[in-house]
């Protein structure tokens, strides 16, 4: 399904796949962040239509993935790319045609906090599509009961919960249908109902729309039940696979990281 | 232990570095403005919150600057029997200084950090990049709007400021120094050259407010994403447009000639 290469180290990986067969894909990537170094000549694929789920403790450089991917920050050296398009060599203009496919859902949200949830839904379609203001409600009102949301149009994101502004994020990530769906720690924060909710979406709208849903996440238990494929940052290496085969890994970094009953205490603690 | 020539080097470097920038950020604004779709309904949601909720601070202020002009006016012209000049002085005080250098400096203090502050915690939670992944421009969403608004109250309130200064010469001038008003109107009247003056009082806010606009959008766009950051973006703001007023100021006056 995919291959990683990082630091020429010892690798539990799966065979590697055809680079044809990745919706996304990130080739010999450098990355610093001044003189903090997050990355050194990654290499990592995600497949089309599949929930590829990456995992990796903080500094890690998980989130750094998805905002390469989005064009938000460019490598110092390597390629990224996505649906078949380099975009560490696209102007800011010519982004914005590639992030038509993409998708985003913050950690935070990241919901225009002066915007009312019918404005910041509505937002994107006002700004690319030639809808009416008729179309654009049910747009908005579509994308607000797929997420099981109603009646909160005229709320700010400041008077909604957590569960509540993350399934808003998530609905105007999706609503103009993009083919590839990041998520940043969609369920960081969130209460055991929460989680469970949008996981049950975020499988839906993987297999209803065949969107390609590429997320970071510390929640080890929804990673395990959701994903087809696992991409462990392991310090100065990575580790990767189909869940049930990270599982019975033998790698004690490996088997630690996915040990519910640790990650557990940790939470706890 | 510290190089002073490199520290000298690198703080230049620094400084050039960030003049390219603002003058990158103030084209892509510029392009931003002339480019559909116009933000009418964000252009006046901005002018209300940035230059309607200045006006008691720019009424208050102006108000009192005018008193004390004419207090101090007066007694320093009684001295020399001119006192029937207060409003000449008041006049050419606030038209040709004062009234667009204070305001700038009003309106730097409360709508200019604002602006910064707004923008950087929009950078701080994100909202920007959310903008980004949904192909929207924040320049053109979200500084654009701001900076056209920054530079079209600063004439307004400047002139608000001039009235509201007149009238406080006004009232200590004759309210409590017991001036003939006609005196006071009378020379007020032909001290002031018009158009130039005015011509050049307005040509200076605008050149104020067009300052103010790109040095607080583009601090805001820059700023750290944390509090610390936005709280140093919006000090370098209210400090480097601050300063950035009174320099052009000095360099307007002696250019015009005045």
């Amino acid at each position: 399904m995919s291959s990683v290469e990082r630091h020429a180290e010892p690798q539990e990986t799966m065979a590697p796949a055809d680079d044809g067969d990745m919706h996304v894909l990130l080739k010999s990537v450098d990355m610093s962040y001044g003189s903090r170094r997050v990355f050194d000549a990654l290499s990592c694929g995600f497949a089309r239509g599949r929930i590829s789920v990456i995992l990796g403790g903080s500094g890690s450089g998980k989130s750094t993935i998805l905002r390469l991917i989005g064009g938000l920050i460019q490598p110092q050296t390597g390629i990224v790319l996505v649906d078949g398009q380099d975009v560490t060599r696209l102007s800011e203009r010519e982004l914005f045609t590639v992030r038509q496919k993409l998708g985003m859902l913050f950690q935070g949200g990241a919901l225009l906090d002066s915007y009312s949830v019918f404005e910041n839904l509505a937002l994107p379609m006002r700004e690319q599509n030639r809808l009416s203001q008729r179309q654009i409600a049910d747009e908005v009102h579509a994308g607000l009961t797929a997420v099981g949301l109603s009646d909160i149009d005229h709320l700010l994101p400041s008077q909604l919960s957590g569960g509540m502004l993350r399934r808003v994020a998530l609905a105007r990530a999706i609503i103009r249908r993009p083919i590839i769906l990041l998520c940043d720690e969609p369920f960081s924060g969130l209460d055991p109902a929460s989680i469970k909710r949008i996981e049950e979406l975020l499988i839906e709208i993987n297999r209803q729309f065949g969107m390609t849903l590429i997320m970071v996440s510390h929640h080890v238990p929804s990673t395990l039940r959701m994903a087809d494929h696992v991409l462990l940052l392991l310090g100065n290496r990575t580790v990767e696979g189909p869940p049930a085969q990270l599982r019975q890994s033998v790698d004690p970094e490996v088997a630690d990281f996915l040990d519910e009953g640790s990650q557990e205490r940790i939470r706890r603690w | 232990m510290v190089n002073p020539i490199g520290e000298v080097g690198y703080r230049s470097l620094r400084f050039v570095r960030q003049l390219g920038g603002m003058a990158v950020f103030a084209t892509a604004m510029l392009r931003a403005a002339l480019t559909p779709p116009l933000r009418v309904t964000l252009f006046v949601r901005e002018m209300q919150k940035l230059g309607v909720l200045s006006l008691l601070i720019i009424c208050v202020s102006g108000l009192t600057v005018g008193m004390v002009l004419g207090l101090q006016g007066y007694h320093t012209l009684v001295r020399f029997g001119a006192a029937r000049s207060l409003g000449a002085v008041v006049g050419l005080s606030l038209i040709r200084e004062l009234g667009p250098v204070l305001t700038a400096l009003l309106v730097t203090g409360r709508a200019g950090s604002a602006a910064t502050a707004e923008i950087g915690a929009m950078v701080a939670t994100e909202q920007l990049d959310g903008l980004r992944m949904l192909s929207i421009d924040p320049v053109h969403l979200v500084a654009t709007p701001k900076a056209l608004a920054l530079i079209s109250i600063m004439p307004l309130l400047s002139a608000l400021f001039i009235v509201c200064g007149l009238f406080g010469g006004y009232l200590v001038g004759v309210g409590m120094m017991h001036l003939d008003p006609g005196s006071y109107l009378t020379s007020l009247r032909s001290a002031i050259d018009y158009p130039s003056d005015i011509t050049c009082s307005v040509f200076k806010s605008l050149v104020f407010g067009v300052l103010l606009a790109i040095i607080a959008t583009y601090r805001g766009f820059t700023s750290a994403p944390t509090s610390e950051g936005v709280s140093a973006s919006t000090t370098a703001t209210v400090v480097i447009a601050s300063v950035t007023v009174l320099m052009f100021d000095f360099i307007i006056t002696a250019l015009w000639g005045v």
